[in-house]
């Protein structure tokens, strides 16, 4: 066990979402690496059925089961830490009801029939909020299951769900207010209810992925401003990702470079043609340093939110594994986790 | 430059073509759709034709940049415009719940609708069943262009969890409205069954079930709901049907935007395999936010050594104590830096050429046009605009 304090202490489900395109599936894979340390066992939902996490991870596609895909980090500063595991479950409406139905109603034996007369169909894709229900039915399952034996009661020490979009999130999370105008009392209703007990609850925090630019940044704190807005929920950390480091400091980006000695510095280092060269990667550098003004700009409008902000640095290989440590070091060494 | 030998996509060809009534831009979400469906909407009306850009995507500063203060679910007049070609330029925001009222007013008489309106299962499904927003957005632009009103339509599609749902959504509907679940929850509440003993013995046992877990309330809502709704069924699927065959028509053109980036790539890929089988015809792929290598070409091994030595000269090198030798360091400092950016940007290039690459062997002859990455939003028409003109092709 380590003793360190993390921001997120208490919270046992991690919601993590971001507008399409900001890498909220690596940001929840990273955060549930980071997560894994200190023998702990976290599990990483994806909400969405598109095998990102998979993907990731670089395995085959996910079934409808909780499977190990990863071993979380050891920590040098401590001998006895041998990481943690990563445990990986892509749920789909489908399996989420006759898991539900066998949960609940041991019913499984009837999915078929169901399926036939286009229940399940209805369950999942047409029904009003019904799939969300199901989906979050079962990631608050996850977090609250028992498991003797374990350090922590618990069968899982955090559970990490990739989550739907910003622009969905509040009425993905909400369960309660989206099933209430179908279901004000009977089964639905309640298992909603039992949703909603641990979603509004200090043991979830819903964390969200951006980039800095304007539109990411803008649906960020339109989504906060929502998750605010619901009696009980918690808004977690806002992770800036993809942030391009800055090539020199503010001062030097600001000052116009002087060409002639450029030139000059580029001849020494074995160049050729170094007038035209030299003027060419000074408009390179002026770009960068717009770049860099407007992301400062975003990260200033992101600050003022006034949730714990993380940043991760591009990696502009593309992600692998190996890249998933990285961002998950940068995670803990940040205190997400 | 290119990056490719897929043939080169134009959208000025596209756009003046007037046989060309609708276009429909889809992709996954990020990659700028909206953008891209607005962009396309005023080169298009500053080039001469009478356009209304759909769109489903309440991005505020969207509408604010064509001077809108909101988008509603009627078409508004964009200002502003440049309309010596003689084009007009409109845009409206889908409203769903609005879009799908009005059907339900149109094919019933009121006392009907009124029921259908006040039915909690209606009022849930109409504004939030996930498949809604994609039926609801085809079935707006089967309507714009029945009025005939514009010579081209521009639409983006929905943000929906896959870009395919767009096309599923409306047959999904369909289905369940067509369905054996719908007699199944009907026939309760209707007199007499069409069933045999067996049969029926089967179904109050699935009853059985369905109030159990979907419990009684829902269930009467849901047959009240569809009862009521049962006179609509038809034109339901007949509204579907025909606004699927409009897509499949000669005058619809599907653009299919990414970027790229893996994830919309395999987006794009599956939606160019769809439409193929669907036969719905495929303008081409907008490649969004290419990073461009730019005039210099120094490669990136090459420029990263460079740097390095600098770095070796700057930290061996004397002391800054007289400006001249100030000055020098500076300038080492500056261009290693360069280097190293200038290293980064061709390796990013190199990525995005190698991960489009592997697009194009799949789909060769896929049309392709790449966008470069611009360095600020849109806040304005004349923003809409400098993205338009990058959708050119150069000649």
């Amino acid at each position: 066990m380590t003793a360190r304090d993390t921001d997120w202490d208490g919270v046992r489900l991690h919601v993590v979402t971001g507008k399409g395109g900001t890498g909220k599936t690596t940001v929840a894979a990273a955060l549930a690496l980071a997560l894994a340390h200190a023998g702990r066992k976290v599990l990483l939902i994806e909400a969405e059925g598109r095998q990102g996490i998979a993907r990731l991870f670089d395995r085959p596609p996910l079934p409808y089961a909780e499977r190990k895909i990863a071993i979380g980090p050891g920590e040098a500063d401590d001998g006895r830490d041998a990481g943690g595991d990563v445990y990986a479950l892509a749920i789909d409406p489908e399996g989420a009801l006759l898991d539900y139905l066998q949960m609940f109603y041991n019913l499984r034996g009837v999915g078929n029939a169901l399926n036939k007369l286009g229940m399940v169909d209805f369950a999942t894709t047409i029904a009003p909020g019904l799939s969300d229900v199901l989906v979050t039915g079962k990631a608050t399952e996850a977090t609250r299951r028992r498991q003797a034996g374990s350090p922590s009661g618990f069968a899982y020490d955090a559970v990490v769900l990739d989550a739907p979009p910003t622009g969905r999130i509040g009425r993905f999370l909400n369960v309660t207010a989206e099933v209430s105008g179908l279901a004000k009392v009977g089964p639905v209703r309640a298992h909603a209810d039992s949703v909603a007990n641990v979603i509004k609850s200090p043991q979830t925090a819903v964390h969200f992925v951006s980039t800095l630019e304007e539109m990411p940044v803008q649906e960020t704190l339109d989504g906060i401003a929502e998750i605010r807005s619901i009696p009980g929920m918690q808004v977690g950390g806002i992770v800036i990702n993809m942030a391009q480091p800055a090539m020199l400091s503010r001062e030097e980006l600001k000052a116009p470079p002087d060409l002639a000695a450029m030139a000059a510095a580029l001849t020494e280092a074995g160049l050729h043609s170094t007038d035209a060269l030299a003027s060419e990667l000074a408009d390179e550098l002026a770009g960068h340093a717009r770049h860099i003004e407007l992301a400062d700009r975003e990260r200033t409008d992101i600050e003022a939110a006034g949730q714990p902000v993380y940043e991760l640095t591009l990696i502009p290989e593309g992600i692998d594994l190996a890249a998933l440590h990285r961002l998950a070091a940068e995670l803990r060494d940040q205190g997400a986790a | 430059m290119t990056m490719t030998t897929n043939p080169q996509l134009d959208v000025d060809r596209i756009i003046d073509d007037r046989r060309i009534r609708i276009i429909v831009c889809c992709g996954s979400g990020g990659v700028g759709k909206t953008t891209t469906a607005a962009a396309i909407g005023l080169r298009a009306a500053e080039r001469g034709r009478q356009v209304c850009v759909l769109t489903v995507d309440p991005a505020r500063r969207l509408a604010q940049s064509m001077g809108l203060s909101s988008l509603d679910n009627t078409p508004r007049l964009v200002e502003g415009i440049d309309d010596e070609a003689g084009g007009s330029l409109h845009a409206m925001m889908l409203d769903m719940k609005r879009t799908f009222d009005e059907i339900v007013e149109a094919h019933s008489d009121p006392t009907r609708a009124a029921q259908i309106l006040a039915n909690p299962f209606y009022q849930s499904l109409s504004s939030s069943f996930a498949g809604t927003q994609e039926y609801m957005a085809m079935e707006k632009l089967g309507q714009l262009r029945r009025s005939d009103e514009w010579d081209l339509i521009v639409v983006d599609t929905p943000p929906s969890r896959s870009a395919l749902d767009f096309l599923d959504a409306p047959e999904r509907l369909g289905r369940f409205l067509d369905g054996r679940l719908i007699r199944l929850l009907t026939s309760p509440v209707k007199a007499g069954r069409p069933f045999g003993r067996m049969l029926n013995a089967g179904f109050s046992m699935m009853t059985g079930a369905m109030t159990k877990v979907l419990g009684g309330q829902l269930l009467r809502d849901a047959q009240t709901f569809v009862t009521a709704f049962d006179t609509m069924f038809g034109g339901f699927r007949e509204r579907a049907d025909a606004t699927y065959k409009l897509l499949q028509a000669p005058g619809t053109s599907f653009l299919v935007v990414a970027t790229p980036e893996p994830d919309a790539l395999r987006e794009a890929s599956y939606f160019v395999e769809r439409l193929a089988e669907e036969r719905m015809p495929l303008a081409g792929l907008l490649l969004n936010r290419v990073h461009s290598a730019g005039s210099c070409r120094l490669s990136a091994a090459r420029s990263l050594g460079a740097a390095e030595t600098l770095e070796t000269m700057i930290s061996n090198g004397p002391l800054a104590t007289d400006s001249a030798t100030h000055d020098t360091v500076a300038a080492q400092t500056v261009s290693a830096a360069a280097l190293r950016l200038h290293a980064s940007r061709m390796n990013l290039g190199e990525r995005e050429r190698r991960v489009a690459g592997s697009f194009m062997s799949a789909h060769p002859a896929v049309p392709v046009v790449e966008v470069p990455a611009l360095p600020d939003d849109v806040h304005d028409l004349a923003g809409l605009r400098r993205v338009g003109e990058t959708f050119a092709v150069q000649r």
